[in-house]
């Protein structure tokens, strides 16, 4: 059944442009409808797992010699958090890209992306991640300068450059690995490095590793792209990037490499967690100047990702629990939050914060979704995010890096400073000018939105019974470290 | 172990190209140099002096195979290369349709 996971977006992304041709509405009936079917199977994937890790080999072919695709509980996660936040947002677009020339055309891009991503998560082999890591980049370049001004094609010219280089780095890693152990199956790579000799290579592929994937995570050193490229897109393509992008192609393909290929140990874990320090104070500094509404959301992007790798990087299982459980909660508020940056643009055509006139009378679902996902994203209890960063704070008391906590607690302050200016100036204060024709978004944005807010208090209220069905699972695969490559080889 | 070396001064060449020249069209040069060097690196793993083609037959010894697995991926990284390379260029054109230039110092209104 795996598959499937790439089939169906695949087989979306060929036929959109061919069923427009007869019809233009054909286009996001079919892209919704496999986008709800990917959904449903992710969902469905919960109970697959329950009958262990899950692995289907490709024509038949056993690994080490054939390309093999694995579901274990990381990639149930991520499987959940692209499928769950891609359904969503095309929901949203329905509404929102008539605006735009040739919706055909994003919609086609949206399901080659769609496909790129689940491919990332479910392969089971280091050249296919990479092919699938460079569809999701191209699909978003491309997506990134669909509006064509010339904000749009700076910011897109921009991403391709860097992220070329990311991708050619990453390449490199692949091919250091190919001459040292001959073999690209990510499980008999593990089982290779562990009995060789040469510890030198592993230290070199790590470098270049950390550097390619640092560049499609946007870590600090490495972040100089995000700010232009996210808020350029679309909104829901923004949704998208901050939401999704940069977490399947960024963190879990490096979580991947790290944890179950070259292993994790003390250098690799401090590494992160300084990364992770220097990602979350400095973003968060950045953002709080910001007046550009998607500007600020871009740049809390590099702040909360930096908590994700900074309790990865911890290495305890409640700091990867944690890591893992923020991933999710930032996907779920981080969208919701570029969705109502996009819905307030839609309304007003303004996204500068200090332009805003008090929305919250005029637009009363964005404003109270928009204020959910606020709450959350600072971690106000009972919300999401703020579990994830409770245990990521824990953790890093109990792993004996009382600095990052101390850190973490400050940024999640300055958060909420950041978000409280957010909520001032775009839906409470009201100025003297009299506003005219401002009014609530289409039914299909209003409706994404709302599913997205019901979601980040329904994880927050249950998050003990989440943890155990969703997130442990994914914390044990990685772990499991290099006892994945045994799970796989055996059977 | 010499041609390593030079394809890793190809590689260089071409970051520095990418990262340095002020020209949009220089920049995509300097990443088609780049990828290439990665390419040969590829070719250069499975090369083996005097090696065969890897093609089981009667009679064939097969003892000195070239490795074939490298040759297979280079193809699908020159694809996804030209795939990046037409985007770029497509990009560049727009851009220079926009700011009548392809000096990167005048194309930025993005600040921040």
């Amino acid at each position: 059944m795996l598959p499937i996971f790439v089939i169906i977006p695949l087989g979306c992304a060929f036929l959109i442009p061919i069923v427009s041709k007869i019809r233009e509405g054909l286009a996001q009936i079919l892209a919704n409808f496999g986008a709800a079917l990917l959904l449903l199977f992710s969902v469905m994937s919960i109970s697959w797992l329950k009958s262990g890790l899950q692995v289907y080999y490709v024509g038949g072919w056993r690994p080490p010699f054939g390309i093999c695709m694995v579901l274990d509980g990381m990639t149930v996660l991520m499987l959940l958090v692209v499928n769950i936040i891609g359904c969503l947002t095309l929901v949203y677009s329905i509404d929102y890209i008539r605006r735009y020339t040739s919706p055909t055309l994003y919609y086609t891009l949206f399901c080659l992306l769609l496909a790129g991503l689940n491919g990332v998560v479910i392969s089971g082999d280091l050249f296919n991640l990479f092919v699938f890591l460079e569809i999701t980049s191209i699909a978003s370049y491309a997506l990134v300068a669909f509006g064509t001004e010339a904000e749009d094609l700076e910011a897109s010219f921009k991403y391709l450059v860097l992220g070329s280089i990311a991708s050619t780095l990453i390449l490199l890693g692949i091919g250091m690995l190919l001459g040292s152990v001959s073999t690209l199956n990510m499980a008999d790579i593990s089982r290779s490095l562990s009995t060789s000799s040469s510890k030198n290579i592993i230290l070199y592929c790590l470098a270049l590793f950390i550097m390619g994937f640092g560049l499609k995570v946007a870590l600090v050193p490495f972040h100089a792209w995000l700010p232009d490229a996210h808020p350029a897109a679309p909104a829901p393509m923004s949704a998208m990037l901050s939401g999704v992008v940069i977490k399947t192609i960024g963190v879990y393909a490096l979580a991947r490499v790290l944890f179950n290929i070259i292993g994790f140990n003390p250098t690799i874990s401090s590494i992160l967690t300084w990364m992770g320090i220097i990602s979350m104070s400095v973003g968060v500094l950045l953002a709080i100047g910001q007046w550009d509404f998607k500007r600020l959301l871009a740049y809390h992007s590099i702040s909360q990702i930096g908590y994700v790798i900074f309790g990865l990087g911890l290495g305890t299982p409640l700091g990867i629990m944690g890591g893992l459980f923020h991933l999710f909660n930032h996907s779920l508020f981080k969208s919701l939050l570029f969705l109502n940056a996009g819905a307030v643009e839609y309304s007003t055509g303004n996204r500068q914060l200090n332009k805003l006139n008090g929305l919250s009378k005029e637009m009363p679902v964005t404003s109270t979704t928009s204020l959910i996902a606020s709450l959350s994203i600072a971690g106000i209890p009972p919300l999401c995010g703020f579990w994830s960063k409770l245990i990521i704070i824990i953790a890093a008391f109990q792993a004996n890096n009382p600095v990052g906590a101390i850190v973490c607690i400050m940024v999640a302050m300055v958060t909420l400073a950041s978000f409280l200016k957010v909520q001032k100036y775009a839906f409470i204060r009201r100025t003297e000018e009299v506003v005219s024709g401002v009014k609530e978004v289409p039914l299909s944005m209003v409706l994404a939105m709302v599913v997205l807010a019901i979601l980040c208090v329904l994880v927050g209220i249950f998050a003990i019974p989440f943890l155990n069905t969703v997130i442990k699972p994914a914390a044990e695969a990685l772990l499991n470290g290099l006892n994945y490559a045994g799970l796989i080889l055996r059977e | 172990m010499l041609s390593y070396v030079l394809c890793l001064v190809l590689f260089a060449i071409g970051i520095y190209c990418l990262l340095v020249k002020k020209n949009l069209i220089k920049k995509i040069v300097g990443l088609g140099i780049m990828e290439y060097a990665i390419n040969l690196f590829f070719i250069l793993l499975g090369y083996r002096s005097g090696g065969e083609a890897p093609i089981l037959s009667k009679g064939a010894v097969g003892n000195n195979f070239v490795d074939p697995l490298p040759q297979a991926l280079i193809l699908t990284s020159i694809v996804i290369g030209l795939g990046v390379t037409a985007l770029m260029v497509a990009i560049a054109v727009r851009l220079y349709e926009k700011y009548r230039t392809f000096d990167i110092n005048e194309i930025r209104r993005l600040k921040g």
